[in-house]
């Protein structure tokens, strides 16, 4: 069975919430939907305070090529453009709408009849992806019509559907997986057809045998795709380690990006909202959302409005149980510790998990013992180590040269260090040092 | 007795010649170096701490002697005496420079500024600040994790642990600015040390709107603009709802500090203000902060 060749971890799975079908959540009292959801130039916002709107009524624009569009996931009136403490934990823009009612745009296509043919061109389904403010739904949130519009030179010879979901806890698309399959496979062909390619793997790892065979059997029906089960290993749902498990191609450093072999990486979240953008008119406000945890009562799987704050997730699935010690934004491998539990659900809100006072401690750091470990482990086959004392000394042109922005945070090292040394806290430091200076010496150029 | 004379002969040959080799290019590639720059070194601090902008002692000398002229160069270790020894050296001018210190533009203590959450992750401001906002609702104050500390050379600054806020040890400091340069959220400032080492400033960098810095923090600087319509020297400015005393401009007259409801405005070492005017500022304390 295929994997991915350099590195890898494998953390305790504790998929808890597998089992659980995907639930409509409540609509929130006041939605808050901030500013910046994507990678890219922050979104520019389009109501002002009294304005009424409506579910799938687009409130703010994209700030650039690199950018999306941020559309209402309820009805009612524009509160204020404030700002929010968001999932960075810094305060950023933020349009907060006050809910009335469950109000639609008269042009969404509610029903759930499946809709297979699609007569656009591939430009056309790029430009409704673009309209659709469509992100990458895993979790790095890029846009997706950059993605479909490769660069001058640049072809692609296959799409690649990254069903993996390798991080622990999180059932999100598993479930999405095996409860809306066929609008996934509509939806592969779709992406196809706008990336101008014949060929569709559903990359599943084998810990989802469910998931693998549904989409096995109903993939049969649709010409050129395939499902590639997966041995489980972390961090095969990266971008970069999965088009090497899958095709056995190395994406090059930084910034050489995936299209330069001829892959182009989708989530199933993503390839779903594709869907539903292109065949039933409807934008992108609404995710399925894991709330898990060892000490949750009900681990679930939600089917949530984008703006809708943690805390409701949270009282959904039983309560913020007591000896919670951190609440995480996302998975425990790449999650980040969030500041509150007033943090709204963003376009690349994979999960809530709620970590007991056991789990949330951090070890005590001991010196390097020089074991490597972190170097085997490391998927990009960088030096971990190296990298994080480079940072911790400022040393920025020697991280630099030791490739730290091919670096993926996926948090293998700190997850094996027998001497708990705070790796990727460091990494992290020089990462965005590093891409600051890059990024000054470009604009200089 | 042969054999000695020709080891003494050829050794003394290959002596001889290697004299000669070695004393040709010594003249012939040797590098003119002004002697006044050796001498411009011996008289500074020999910190390298890097404050005045050069890459160590003997760089600032090197940049003396070539500029020609000392204008806008200081060496914040010494001062002036050694600008003053600098210049006897060059038969230069030393430029008059203000004698400066760091000041900690953040009054966020435990007291002042509840933690809301608890950080675990590396003692570091600089890794804290990537991370997120820290561990108090005010995303521009102070971290408290004590980069700045590490960074003096001098040992002049120091973090208080019942307030959790950097010192300043004035006698120690040198303005070096190594600190403000650490600083992740440019709180210190190198501020003029002032007439008889008084001064006045606004302790406080949050630019949040004023209800929300004044919820996250109690000594908070809420932009309410009073300060600007009292100074008589039109000293001060307000930007993103903070206010800022230019320095050139403050003649300590203290007027500011009386209006400021959140006490956000600090002056340092004035002697203690007379009777009457304690009294009236306990009789107004009470409306301020019921």
């Amino acid at each position: 069975m295929k994997t991915f060749r350099i590195g890898g971890v494998h953390p305790a799975a504790n998929k808890l919430s597998a089992g659980k079908a995907i639930e409509p959540l409540a609509l929130p009292r006041q939605a808050v939907f901030p500013l910046s959801q994507h990678i890219g130039a922050p979104a520019t916002p389009l109501v002002k305070k009294g304005d009424t709107v409506k579910v799938g009524t687009r409130i703010a624009e994209a700030g650039g090529f690199v950018s999306a569009p941020i559309f209402s996931s309820v009805s009612g009136k524009v509160n204020k453009i404030d700002s929010v403490i968001d999932a960075s934990g810094y305060r950023k823009p933020a349009i907060y709408i006050d809910v009335e009612g469950d109000e639609w745009e008269p042009d969404i296509d509610r029903s759930t009849t499946l809709l297979k043919t699609c007569d656009l061109s591939p430009e056309e389904i790029v430009s409704r992806i673009k309209e659709a403010g469509i992100v990458g739904m895993g979790g790095a949130c890029f846009p997706t019509h950059v993605k479909l519009s490769p660069p001058a030179g640049c072809k692609a010879t296959c799409v690649i559907i990254n069903g993996v979901e390798c991080e622990p806890y999180l059932t999100a698309d598993h479930r999405l997986m095996l409860e809306k399959p066929d609008e996934i496979l509509v939806g592969i062909c779709i992406l196809m057809k706008a990336a101008k390619v014949n060929r569709a793997y559903i990359a599943i790892e084998n810990n989802k045998p469910d998931a693998i065979r549904l989409l096995s059997e109903k993939a049969k029906a649709y010409a050129g795709i395939e499902v590639i089960p997966l041995q489980v290993k972390y961090p095969q749902g990266g971008e970069k380690q999965l088009i090497d498990a899958v095709i056995r191609r190395q994406v090059p450093a930084p910034p050489a990006l995936p299209i330069h072999v001829g892959a182009i990486v989708q989530n199933v979240g993503t390839v779903f909202a594709i869907y539903e953008a292109v065949q039933k008119h409807k934008p992108l406000f609404e995710r399925i959302v894991t709330v898990t945890g060892k000490s949750l009562k009900t681990p679930s799987n939600f089917l949530t409005r984008l703006g809708t704050p943690m805390s409701q997730l949270i009282e959904a699935a039983g309560g913020m149980p007591e000896d919670t010690g951190k609440v995480i934004g996302g998975g425990p491998m790449m999650g980040k510790a969030l500041m509150s539990t007033d943090i709204p659900i963003c376009k690349g809100s994979s999960g809530v998990l709620l970590m007991n006072e056991h789990e949330a401690r951090r070890a005590t750091p001991q010196p390097c013992i020089r074991c490597a470990k972190c170097v085997s482990v490391c998927p990009m086959g960088l030096e971990p180590y190296l990298l994080a004392t480079c940072s911790a000394h400022g040393d920025w042109d020697r991280v630099e040269h030791e490739q730290i922005m091919s670096c993926i945070e996926c948090g293998s090292c700190q997850f094996t260090c027998p001497s708990h040394r705070p790796i990727l806290d460091n990494i992290r430091l020089g990462k965005g040092k590093v891409g600051a200076i890059i990024r000054a010496r470009n604009t200089k150029k | 007795m042969n054999m000695i004379l020709i080891a003494v002969v050829s050794l003394g040959a290959i002596g001889l010649v290697s004299a000669i080799v070695l004393y040709v290019a010594s003249k012939k590639f040797a590098v003119y170096e002004d002697p006044r720059i050796a001498q411009v070194a011996e008289v500074l601090p020999q910190a390298n701490c890097g404050g005045c902008g050069f890459p160590g002692c003997s760089g600032f000398a090197a940049a003396c002697v070539k500029a020609g002229s000392l204008e806008g160069k200081l060496c914040p270790v010494g001062g002036q005496p050694t600008m003053e020894k600098v210049a006897a050296i060059l038969g230069l001018k030393a430029e008059a420079s203000e004698p400066k210190v760091a000041v900690v533009r953040c009054n966020g203590t435990c007291d002042n500024r509840p933690r809301l959450t608890q950080y675990d992750g590396v003692r570091s401001c600089v890794v804290a600040n990537a991370t997120g906002g820290g561990e108090t609702g005010c995303f521009f104050g102070c971290l408290g994790y004590g980069d700045c500390a590490n960074a003096c050379q001098f040992g002049a600054i120091r973090i208080n642990p019942q307030t959790g806020l950097p010192e300043v040890d004035e006698t120690k400091c040198t303005a070096c600015g190594a600190c403000a340069k650490t600083c992740p959220r440019n709180i210190i400032e190198i501020r003029p040390r002032g007439k008889n080492n008084r001064r006045v400033y606004v302790q406080c960098v949050n630019k949040d709107k004023g209800a929300l810095a004044r919820k996250v923090c109690d000594a908070a600087c809420i932009g309410c603009g009073k300060c600007v319509k009292t100074c008589p020297f039109e000293a001060i400015t307000l930007e993103n709802n903070l206010a800022y005393i230019d320095p050139a401009k403050c003649k300590a007259c203290r007027k500011c500090e009386m209006e400021c409801l959140q006490g956000a405005i600090v002056a340092v070492n004035f002697p203690p203000r007379k009777q009457r005017e304690t009294v009236s500022a306990e009789i107004e304390q009470p409306e301020v902060k019921p």
